[in-house]
């Protein structure tokens, strides 16, 4: 059968776009020596600075989970006025330009603001600190936890669970033994992305806090400083940590469920 | 037993207004009505899973209005089973145990019997993806069933069956019934399976109650030209009375008995309209002369449009009579039925 023109562009736009993403990345694998990534796993402050970013980066998905499971259920489950409303504002980190929600964040936490002075009566100090830097992270990261947590809850018939209250299940045991086994898959899908997007967050972390050093902050202060060939192995470690994470995603969305 | 008080319901776009409905213990009550009735949201108003704006629910002796769900004693049976997905058979249909108190030996005769009822002992570990609609239904209904719920409420169980299943699932329901002591409350837009099911029935329209009564009552004497039409009676037509006789739309149409003058309806189920190629000479006959306009295949039957001056009446028969009577469009035939057939509104 011949192939209609079509087929092939379909073809040659996915190969161009699969080497934009792929060779880039896979030069900077390459590109540093191996005496040089020992060297760099060796170094104390890489290792603090990447172990920062995941230490804050999963308490901002931790964050991020307790505070807006209720929530995600809330947007899935009624409808209201203005919901529209509280969905757009839920987005809103999203298209906000980064280094812009340091600055806001400052503009709430710094000494201007009577909740930065509350902050710093109670001997809370955002300016360069890790609450700093978790605050920043989980307001980048929740739209992702909240909206891959929304749409797990919908995809659940609230009929399952209102049979579920009819056979005397409480609104918490019903959420417990029916919404969140069926749920859990997107909820835990949500924190990855939510975990992954902080992660990589650069521009609002900058703002808040040049030190303690977050690996994408380290990365980019070796490259100002030394150049290319010095944050290469820095991004190195950085983005196998990352596609990890992705990878655990895939095999997790992938996978067959017991309802299957 | 269930007893609706001026029950009223608003929701956005959609109103129940001045329910009032009392169902017996152990009866197999069918609400009937037409999609968009307010047949569900008045099932799950009783299930407390739609909040009610004025009225009572009252089920036995307790006064359920203000109840959360879980405390009713009201089990839900949907049209799409929502069995849970993530659990066996067996976890399914012993789901709602670990919120009732219940002996365990009490529990598992219970458990035993209804697994025989709806026949289902030998698929007990298997996922709700693994079976067929019918035995989902069947899960379904044991699940429901195995908390001894005082009312089962059955939101049209039968409609997302393929025949076959609808077969199996109805036999069963009626043998659950039978065997149990709950009261069942069963939704359809269906009339023919409120027929076969029996018992009680009330027909719902534009979120009111029309009628209530036995199902056969509803199907021979029917209170308003709606309800005429839910059950069937396709020939209605609006007629002034006097006498023993009406006029409609010209025609004199003779009823045999003395009306209610104040009646504005009368109706003729299509089924007791005899076509024929002679005129039929009885008396207490109504017999007209018209014209064929229309037939439609309905697959077993045919549905005759025949043409009487202004009035269109419309007759099944089957397609050996139709042959038989070499009907076309367009052929001259004779429209009789019984005074007796004449229903008046």
């Amino acid at each position: 059968m011949k192939r209609e023109p079509f087929f092939w562009i379909t073809i040659s736009c996915g190969l161009v776009i699969m080497a934009f993403i792929i060779l880039p990345l896979i030069e900077m694998m390459t590109a540093p020596s191996l005496a040089m990534l020992k060297a760099t796993i060796k170094d104390k402050d890489v290792l603090r600075s990447i172990w920062l970013s995941i230490y804050a980066a999963g308490l901002a998905s931790l964050i991020s989970f307790s505070l807006g499971t209720p929530l995600a259920y809330l947007l899935a489950r009624s409808d209201f006025r203005g919901k529209r409303l509280v969905e757009g504002i839920i987005d809103l980190p999203i298209v906000i330009p980064h280094p812009v929600v340091g600055i806001a964040i400052l503009g709430v936490a710094g000494k201007n603001h009577w909740i930065g002075q509350l902050l710093g009566e109670l001997g809370i100090r955002i300016m360069g600190s890790v609450t700093g830097i978790v605050i920043v992270l989980t307001f980048v990261g929740m739209p992702f936890y909240l909206n891959s947590a929304k749409n797990g809850f919908e995809a659940i018939s609230p009929r399952l669970e209102k049979v579920s209250r009819s056979l005397g299940a409480s609104m918490f045991s019903t959420f417990l033994r029916i919404t969140f086994p069926l749920a859990w898959r997107s909820m835990l899908i949500g924190i990855i992305m939510c975990c992954a997007r902080a992660i990589s967050e650069f521009g609002a972390v900058i703002v808040i806090a040049y030190h303690p050093m977050v690996a994408s902050v380290m990365i980019y202060e070796r490259f100002e400083a030394y150049g290319l060939k010095y944050s290469q192995p820095v991004a190195v470690c950085l983005v196998s940590i990352c596609l990890a994470l992705f990878l655990i995603l895939r095999i997790l969305t992938g996978g067959k469920t017991r309802e299957a | 037993m269930i007893r609706l008080e001026n029950l009223n319901i608003t929701l956005p776009g959609f109103n129940l207004s001045d329910i009032n409905l009392s169902i017996g213990e152990n009866e197999f009550f069918i609400l009937m009505g037409p999609t968009g009735a307010g047949k569900t949201v008045l099932l799950e108003a009783i299930a407390g899973l739609v909040p009610v704006k004025s009225g009572k629910i009252i089920i036995g002796e307790r006064d359920i209005t203000t109840l959360p769900p879980e405390k009713r004693g009201v089990s839900i049976v949907y049209q799409d089973y929502a069995l849970f997905p993530h659990l066996t058979v067996l976890e399914n249909i012993t789901y709602g145990l670990r919120f009732h108190r219940m002996e365990k030996a009490q529990a598992e005769k219970r458990l035993n019997r209804l697994l025989d009822l709806v026949n289902l002992s030998r698929l007990q570990q298997r996922l709700p993806a693994n079976l067929s609609g019918g035995e989902k239904q069947r899960v379904a209904l044991a699940r429901a069933l195995m908390v001894n719920p005082a009312v089962l409420l059955l939101d049209e169980p039968l409609s997302a069956l393929d025949p076959g299943f609808r077969e199996e699932v109805r036999s069963a329901l009626k043998r659950l019934h039978q065997s149990s002591s709950s009261t069942f409350l069963m939704v359809t837009h269906d009339f023919a399976e409120a027929l076969s099911l029996a018992g009680r029935a009330a027909v719902m329209n534009n979120g009111r109650i029309e009628q209530i009564g036995h199902v056969t009552e509803l199907f021979e004497k029917p209170s308003s030209p709606f309800v005429a039409d839910f059950v069937g009676m396709k020939n209605l037509f609006k007629a002034s009375f006097s006498g023993t006789h009406a006029m409609a739309s010209g025609l004199r149409v003779e009823i045999g008995r003395s009306v209610d003058p104040s009646s504005h309806y009368l109706a003729i189920r299509p089924e007791d309209i005899v076509l024929s190629r002679e005129k039929f000479s009885s008396s207490m006959r109504n017999n007209f002369s018209g014209t064929v306009v229309k037939i439609t295949n309905q697959g077993f039957y045919y549905e005759i449009d025949v043409g009487v001056e202004d009035i269109s009446f419309k007759s099944l028969v089957t397609k050996g009579a139709l042959i038989e009577l070499g009907l076309e469009e367009a052929s001259p035939v004779y429209v009789s039925f019984k005074a007796s057939a004449v229903h008046i509104f």
